[in-house]
C-alpha cells in the first residue's frame, strides 16, 4: 500500500473563493493510503513546496497528490520538489480543482464536491504508479530556420554567433522578406534596406549559416535535439555555385512582361530575374511559367550570354537530408486578399492601393524610382485618402476579428512622409482608434497630426467609388462631427490586414506544432514561455506567432535564438519517461502496433523463454525504443493481447480514475 | 416536477488529450466559462490512448454519458493519433447503437488548445443532451452497486 499525501492549495482565492479546500483536504484524508492531508495558501511557493518535501521525509510518503492549478502550469514545480526530497517525480499526481473546478463553477457545495472527487481520482492513479527514471538523448548541435525575414535572419545571425551552426530555409529566391519591400521605417524612419541589407549581407558571410534559398520543408521527422529534416530545393534552372549575380542574362532576356512580385505586380521583370539588387543569395532564377526555352524549347539565350555557364536548363529539384536539435518557425505573414472588401473599389481602380503598394510606390527602387505617382496616369496625386482596419478588427466574418498591429504606425508614416515630400497633398487618414503604444510611436503620430498637418478622421470609409475622370469619391463618416464626408480623392491607401503566410499550417502539421483558430502558431504559455511551441524543440519567432511590428520581430527572434542556444548548449537531454513498454510475456509478435506506432520506435526481437518443463522456445515479441517512443500510446489500444502499456498513463491507472469519477454518492 | 424528487445529475466522464483539449478545458477555466460540474476531466496523452474498455468500463460503473476530446484531424501531436482515435470509436458507437445505448451519450470532438469556448460550449451541449436522455442503466454493472 502506498503512504499518500495529499496537499490542497488555496492559490489564495483563485481557489479557496469557491471550493472549500478544508473539507477538501479533510474527506481526501479518509481515502484509503492517505496518511497526511493538509492544505495551504499557495503550494508553488517556497513555503508551500517545503511543505511538500518535509511531509515526503516525516511521512515517509510515497505517493503525493497537489489538488492545485492545471498540471500544465505547475506539473514540474512539484516533480523537482518531490525529487529534492528523495521520492520519485514520477509519483506526484496532479488533481486540476482551478482551471477545471473552481475558475468555472460559482456555486461553493457543487465545486467542493467535485474537488474532492478530481482529488479521489488522483489518489487512486498514485496508488498505481511506479517510480520511472527518465533516459537520455543526444542533442544535434545544428538549428534550422524556416522563413527567412528579419525574424528568421536576426534569430540566425543570434544562434550562429554563439557558435552553433544554422541553416536558413527560404521559399523565394532571396532571404530578406517583406522588409526588403518597405521603404522607410516607424518610428525613427530609417530606410528599411539601410539596416536590413547589411544583416542579409553578413548572413551569407557568416561560417556558422548555410541559407537554402528557393527551398522549402518537405517531410519533418524525430524530436527536440534529434530532428530528421528534407529540405527541397526548388529548381532554379541556373547553379547557384557558378552563378555571379553579373546580371547579363536578367538584360538580355526576350519576355519581358513578367509581372513583378518584388514590387507587386506594379512593374515587369524577365523571365529569368534577380528580385532586387541586394538579393541574397545574389542568383538568378528562372520562372518556367514564362521561359521560352523551358516551354517550348525556343530560346536559350540566357545560357549564350553567361560568361560562367551556370544556366542549366534540366535541372530538377533536389531534396536534402539534414538533421538539426532545434527548428525555429519564422514563416511570418501576408496581406489579405481584399476580394471581400469590394466597397473599396481595389478590384475597379488602379489608383485604389494597398499599403505595402504604396511602400513600393514611395521606394527609391520601386517602379515609380520612389516619386508618387498615381498607378493610372503616372499624375502626382493631389488629394490622398488613407483607410485604416481594412479587414483589421472585423467581427463582419469578411476580415479578421484581430488588431493587425502595425497598420496605425505604418499609415502615420506615410501620411508623414506625403506632407514631408509633396506639402501641396492633402492627406486624410480614417480611422477607428489610433493604437500607438511602443517606445516613441505615440510621439511619432502626434508629429503627423501637429507638425505635418495630417487630417485625422476618426470614422469609417463606406464607399469609394471611381469616377469617369478618374477621381475616387470617398464617402464617409466623421463620427466625432457626426457627419457625412464626400472626398475627392486622387489616391486611396487601404491598410490591409495582415495574415499568417499561407504555408504556416501544412508546416505546423509536419512539424506538430499547434495554431489557433486565425492560423497563428501558439506559443507554450502566453506570458512566460513566449517564444516555445508547445511542441518541445519547436521556436517561433516573429509575425508567425502574432502580428508584430519589426523592433518587436527582432527582440522576439532574439528570445528565441537565447531559447535555441539553450537547448543546443546541453550535450543531452532528459527524455520523457511516459514510455510505452511492452510485456514480453504476453505479446505474441502480432505486429499491430508496430503498424501503428507513428514514430517506427517498435521492432521485434526474438527472444529466448524458458519452458516450464525447462525446454527453451524462441518467440517473435516486440520491443520498445524509449528514445524514439514519445508515449502517444496508439499502440497500447492497438494491442490485442493486452501487452502493450504506458508508462504513467497505464491501462490500469486511467481504470481507476475512471472508477474514482464514476464512484460519486 | 414533485419538490422530493431531486433533479438528475449526470455523470459525464470526459477524455481529454493532453496537448489540445485538456488546455482547451484549461482554457475555458481561465476565461471562466461556465459549464456544469458534472463533467469530470481524465488527462490522457493522446486521443488515441483511450482505450475502449475505459468508456465500457465508465458505462458499467455508471457514468451516464462519455466524451472523447481530441485536437483537430491534421493537428495531432503526435500525427496520426486522432485518426486511430476516430476510427477506434466509430467501430466502438456502432456495438454501442448495436447494444441499446443510445447515440447521444458517446461523442467524439476535436477541440484545440485555442478553443476554450467551444470546450465550455460542447460540454454544456452534452450535458443537456445526456440530462434530457436520463440514467444509464443498460450497460451499468449491478455488481458494483452499493
Amino acid at each position: 500500500m502506498q503512504r499518500i499525501g495529499v496537499f490542497v492549495c488555496w492559490c489564495g482565492s483563485n481557489i479557496a473563493g469557491t471550493v472549500d479546500v478544508k473539507a477538501v483536504s479533510e474527506a481526501l484524508s479518509h481515502e484509503p493510503g492517505v496518511v497526511y492531508s493538509i492544505n495551504y495558501q499557495y503550494m508553488c511557493s517556497e513555503a508551500g513546496q517545503n511543505l511538500v518535501k518535509d511531509a515526503i521525509r516525516d511521512y515517509n510518503l510515497t505517493g503525493v497528490v497537489i489538488c492545485s492549478c492545471s498540471p500544465r502550469m505547475h506539473e514540474n514545480t512539484f516533480r523537482k520538489a518531490a525529487a529534492s526530497a528523495g521520492l520519485n517525480p514520477y509519483m506526484v499526481e496532479i488533481a486540476n480543482i482551478r482551471e477545471q473546478c473552481s475558475w468555472i463553477h460559482k456555486d461553493m457545495p457543487t465545486a467542493t464536491e467535485k474537488a474532492i472527487i478530481l482529488g479521489r481520482a488522483a489518489i487512486a492513479k498514485v496508488h498505481l504508479n511506479a517510480p520511472l527514471m527518465a533516459g537520455e538523448s543526444p542533442v544535434i548541435k545544428r538549428a534550422l530556420v524556416i522563413g527567412g525575414g528579419i525574424a528568421g535572419i536576426q534569430t540566425a545571425l543570434d544562434i550562429a554567433d554563439a557558435g552553433f551552426e544554422v541553416d536558413i530555409v527560404e521559399k523565394e529566391p532571396t532571404i530578406g522578406g517583406k522588409m526588403t519591400q518597405l521603404d522607410k521605417t516607424f518610428p525613427t524612419l530609417d530606410c528599411a534596406a539601410c539596416i536590413l541589407t547589411p544583416k542579409m549581407v553578413d548572413c551569407a558571410q557568416h561560417e556558422k549559416i548555410n541559407i537554402f534559398s528557393f527551398s522549402e520543408v518537405e517531410k519533418v521527422k524525430g524530436f527536440v535535439g534529434n530532428f530528421h529534416v528534407t529540405i527541397k530545393k526548388k529548381a532554379r534552372f541556373v547553379d547557384e555555385t557558378k552563378c555571379t549575380g553579373c546580371g547579363e542574362c536578367t538584360a538580355k532576356c526576350p519576355v519581358k512582361g513578367v509581372p513583378n512580385e518584388f514590387n507587386l505586380g506594379m512593374d515587369n521583370r524577365r523571365a529569368i530575374y534577380i528580385p532586387f539588387a541586394q538579393a541574397v543569395p545574389k542568383v538568378a532564377t528562372i520562372d518556367p511559367n514564362y521561359c521560352n526555352m523551358l516551354k517550348n524549347g525556343k530560346c536559350g539565350l540566357c545560357a549564350k550570354v553567361c560568361g560562367a555557364g551556370a544556366i542549366d536548363y534540366k535541372q530538377q529539384d533536389q531534396f536534402v537530408e539534414r538533421e538539426y536539435g532545434a527548428i525555429v518557425v519564422a514563416t511570418g505573414f501576408n496581406p489579405i486578399k481584399l476580394d471581400q472588401f469590394d466597397e473599396f473599389g481595389y478590384s475597379q481602380s488602379k489608383d485604389v492601393i494597398t499599403s505595402l503598394e504604396f511602400e513600393r510606390l514611395t521606394n527609391a527602387a520601386g517602379p515609380t524610382s520612389g516619386t508618387l505617382l498615381r498607378p493610372s496616369d503616372g499624375k502626382h496625386p493631389h488629394t490622398i485618402v488613407f483607410v485604416q482596419c481594412v479587414g483589421s478588427r472585423d467581427t463582419s466574418g469578411c476580415g479578421k476579428t484581430y488588431c493587425s498591429r502595425i497598420c496605425c504606425m505604418y499609415t502615420a508614416k506615410h501620411a508623414m512622409l506625403t506632407r514631408e515630400k509633396y506639402p501641396d497633398t492633402d492627406v486624410y487618414v480614417f480611422y477607428i482608434d489610433v493604437r500607438s503604444p511602443g517606445k516613441n510611436y505615440d510621439e511619432f503620430y502626434r508629429r503627423a497630426v501637429e507638425q505635418y498637418g495630417v487630417h485625422y478622421i476618426k470614422g469609417m470609409v463606406g464607399k469609394v467609388a471611381p469616377r469617369a475622370d478618374g477621381k475616387l469619391m470617398v464617402q464617409a463618416s466623421d463620427l466625432i462631427a457626426g457627419e457625412q464626408l464626400h472626398i475627392e480623392a486622387d489616391l486611396v491607401v487601404l491598410a490591409t490586414a495582415i495574415e499568417p503566410d499561407k504555408t504556416a499550417r501544412p508546416l505546423a502539421t509536419m512539424l506538430t506544432a499547434s495554431m489557433d483558430t486565425n492560423d497563428f502558431f501558439t506559443e507554450a504559455h502566453a506570458k512566460l514561455r513566449p517564444v516555445e511551441s508547445p511542441t518541445a524543440g519547436i521556436f517561433l519567432s516573429g509575425a508567425c506567432q502574432g502580428p508584430k511590428d519589426i523592433p518587436d520581430t527582432v527582440s522576439q527572434a532574439g528570445a528565441a535564438a537565447a531559447k535555441v542556444i539553450g537547448l543546443l548548449a546541453k550535450d543531452k537531454l532528459t527524455t520523457n519517461p511516459c514510455v510505452a513498454e511492452s510485456n514480453e510475456l504476453m505479446c505474441n509478435g502480432c505486429s499491430s502496433c508496430e503498424k501503428v506506432c507513428p514514430y517506427g520506435a517498435i521492432t521485434y526481437l526474438d527472444k529466448e523463454f524458458r519452458m516450464p518443463d525447462r525446454t527453451t522456445m524462441v518467440r517473435r515479441v516486440a520491443s520498445v525504443n524509449p528514445a524514439v517512443c514519445q508515449g502517444c500510446g496508439a499502440c497500447t489500444v492497438a494491442c490485442p493481447s493486452g501487452a502493450m502499456d504506458l508508462k504513467g498513463f497505464s491501462n490500469s491507472q486511467i481504470m481507476a480514475e475512471v472508477d474514482a469519477i464514476c464512484q460519486m454518492k | 416536477m414533485p419538490n422530493e424528487v431531486k433533479a438528475f445529475k449526470p455523470k459525464i466522464v470526459a477524455f481529454c488529450c493532453n496537448w489540445c483539449s485538456y488546455a482547451g478545458a484549461d482554457l475555458a477555466g481561465t476565461n471562466r466559462l461556465n459549464y456544469p460540474a458534472d463533467v469530470k476531466i481524465i488527462r490522457v496523452p493522446c486521443s488515441c490512448r483511450v482505450n475502449p474498455m475505459f468508456i465500457l468500463r465508465a458505462f458499467q460503473r455508471g457514468a451516464d454519458g462519455v466524451i472523447l476530446c481530441g485536437c483537430h484531424p491534421g493537428d495531432c501531436h503526435y500525427t496520426t493519433g486522432n485518426y486511430y482515435a476516430r476510427r477506434r470509436m466509430t467501430l466502438l458507437f456502432s456495438m454501442l447503437d448495436y447494444l441499446g445505448i443510445e447515440k447521444e451519450r458517446t461523442r467524439v470532438e476535436w477541440v484545440s488548445a485555442a478553443e476554450g469556448a467551444k470546450f465550455a460550449a460542447t460540454m454544456n451541449d452534452f450535458v443537456e443532451t445526456v440530462t434530457r436522455l436520463g440514467e444509464n442503466k443498460r450497460l451499468e454493472d449491478l455488481r458494483c452497486k452499493e
